[in-house]
């Protein structure tokens, strides 16, 4: 299944501070998460993870630590902070919305 | 390193760092993120049965191009482009510390150039009692050395190239001093002050490009340096001004007199210091924005044609000679130098594999424009010779004009060639950057024989 774009980028946010919301993590755990628990239909060109990274950051989001990783390179691990989780809940309750509505719409349309 | 990593793994790896590092967007941070996540992949892929060469194409292509990429990265990071100005890394630096300890050794040198211009208060010689002319006549010698060593460090020449760099610096001086110029201020003084700084900014260029200036094909990048450092010399300067207008202003509103402040300190400390604090700008922001000069040569050219010719056209017109005055002169000098300025700055931004367009046709005719109108003011001025006699003055203009007719004239002919597809464009570029000497050797014959030869009027 091919996803739109701006789908995607529009998932992007809460995607990305639900997985830190589990616990710390960095780039390509995150990227590897996402595509787990998608079954693979939600994958993204790896490299565009982190400017979405980088701009939560900007916004006070998550907040990042750069830490030896267990190869011995640096590595650069991200945190949620409380003003990341705030924004989650609200985004989760603006999904549930939309979630709701295509429900509805779709169970009247064809009832499964 | 995980041992996984083979060494035509590590090269690849490390030839696409070097695609990243090219990207003005990443910084050395993204760079180390992105690449430990190619890393990370590439193990994951490798432990899953792909063989190296496989594993590397499969995760840079996960890593998505590098084009949509680095737009992602600039549109997040749009404040890095600026910052880049001032402190971040060149393309062939890499990593951002490069980048501060240029910053820190541009700036010495800016402070030491500021205070080597304060060492002969030291010994008595104050500008404002009766030694202007000294600071005059050596006010190359001040900042030029220093520029020289900035670039001696940057391009890494050693020492043994560095002396050789100190020698013309070292005559410069001592031809600046040692000629009894007469008292109050003698014409053969007022040239060595104009020409010794042409002569040093060969020496300049020599540092510049690593004392190959023969062996090189870099030469434009000097020319382009010059350019785009006089215009950023002038900011600094516009930018000083104001410093200056208020430092007056505020320091009189409490009954101070700053004068001595200001002409004393501001004015030579910030002159000395804005040459070096303007080259280092210059180098650390190539490449990052378009070059002004181009720009600037652009928007003039197509004025100056029109200056030029309806200058040509009045004359036809009204019959009117032109008068023969003091000035004339080097007036029609200048109005060469500009010309000839604008050609090489044309020059510096063309591709030259590119075939001859408008502004190729229209750089024509303002060269050959310049050369009808020069011919007229010689002409001109040839006819009443006999009236002036030789001073140095009118013997340093003559040559100087002498030498940028050859120059224009041999541009024309090739220019003609290039516009009519008979030659290249490279001939014309080669032709300017091999004259650019001339100038600066002209420039010592004036420093070093004249005034013996005029007898220090």
């Amino acid at each position: 299944m091919d996803m739109g774009k701006d789908l995607v980028a529009a998932s992007a946010t809460p995607l990305v501070l639900a997985i830190l919301a589990e616990g710390d993590s960095y780039g390509y755990a995150i990227i590897k998460r996402v595509a787990e628990l998608s079954g693979g239909h939600l994958q993204w060109t790896d490299g565009m993870l982190y400017p979405v990274l980088h701009r939560l950051e900007r916004q006070g989001l998550v907040a990042a630590k750069w830490s030896a990783s267990e190869s011995g390179r640096r590595r650069k691990y991200y945190r949620i902070t409380r003003d990341g989780r705030a924004q989650l809940a609200a985004q989760r309750q603006q999904w549930q919305v939309v979630d709701e509505t295509l429900r509805g719409l779709w169970m009247q349309a064809c009832p499964a | 390193m995980t041992a996984l990593m083979d060494q035509p793994l590590e090269e690849q790896i490390a030839q696409w760092r070097e695609y990243l590092r090219r990207r003005q967007a990443f910084h050395g941070s993204d760079i180390e993120e992105l690449e430990g996540h190619l890393r990370d992949q590439l193990t994951a892929l490798t432990e899953s049965g792909l063989a190296g060469e496989e594993a590397f194409l499969v995760a840079v292509k996960r890593m998505g191009s590098l084009d949509v990429l680095s737009r992602e990265f600039a549109r997040e990071h749009s404040d890095r482009l600026w910052k880049q100005l001032v402190i971040g890394p060149g393309p062939a630096e890499g990593s951002a510390s490069t980048g501060r300890t240029e910053m820190l050794v541009a700036l010495g040198l800016a402070v030491a150039a500021a205070l080597a211009i304060k060492v002969p208060a030291l010994f008595g010689l104050q500008p404002d009692r009766g030694a202007e002319m000294f600071y005059f006549r050596n006010a190359s010698l001040f900042a030029f050395p220093l520029l020289a060593i900035y670039f001696v460090w940057k391009r890494g020449s050693g020492v043994k190239s560095a002396l050789w760099l100190a020698l013309p610096f070292a005559a410069g001086a001592v031809v600046a001093n040692i000629h009894a110029f007469r008292a109050p201020v003698g014409d053969t003084e007022v040239l060595t002050v104009l020409h010794l700084p042409i002569a040093l900014w060969l020496v300049v260029g020599f540092a510049y490009l690593r004392n190959r200036w023969f062996a090189d094909g870099r030469r434009m990048d000097f020319v382009r340096f010059s350019g785009e450092l006089a215009i950023y010399y002038v900011l600094i300067a516009l930018g000083g001004m104001v410093l200056i207008g208020f430092t007056a202003m505020m320091f009189k509103s409490i009954g101070m007199n700053p004068e001595r402040l200001i002409g004393g300190w501001l004015v030579p400390c910030g002159a000395a210091g804005a040459v070096l604090v303007g080259s280092w700008l210059v180098e650390a922001k190539q490449s990052v924005i378009e070059n002004m000069a181009p720009v600037l040569t652009r928007l003039f050219t197509p004025l100056f044609t029109v200056l030029l010719l309806a200058f040509l056209g009045t004359m036809a017109w009204t019959g009117n000679p032109i008068d023969v005055k003091r000035e004339v002169l080097i007036g029609f000098d200048l109005l060469l130098v500009l010309v000839v300025g604008l050609v090489l700055y044309a020059a510096s931004a063309r591709d030259p594999q590119a075939p001859p367009d408008f502004f190729d046709s229209l750089q024509l005719l303002l060269v050959a424009s310049a050369l009808v109108v020069d011919g007229l003011a010689l002409a001109a001025i040839a006819a009443r010779i006999s009236e002036f006699g030789f001073t140095p003055n009118r013997v340093a203009a003559l040559g100087e004009n002498l030498i940028l007719l050859v120059n224009l004239s041999w541009t024309a002919w090739l220019y003609a060639r290039f516009v009519r597809r008979r030659g290249s464009f490279d001939a014309l570029e080669g032709w300017q950057i091999g004259y650019l000497p001339v100038y600066a050797v002209w420039a010592a014959l004036v420093v070093v024989l004249f005034p013996p030869v005029f007898g220090y009027r």
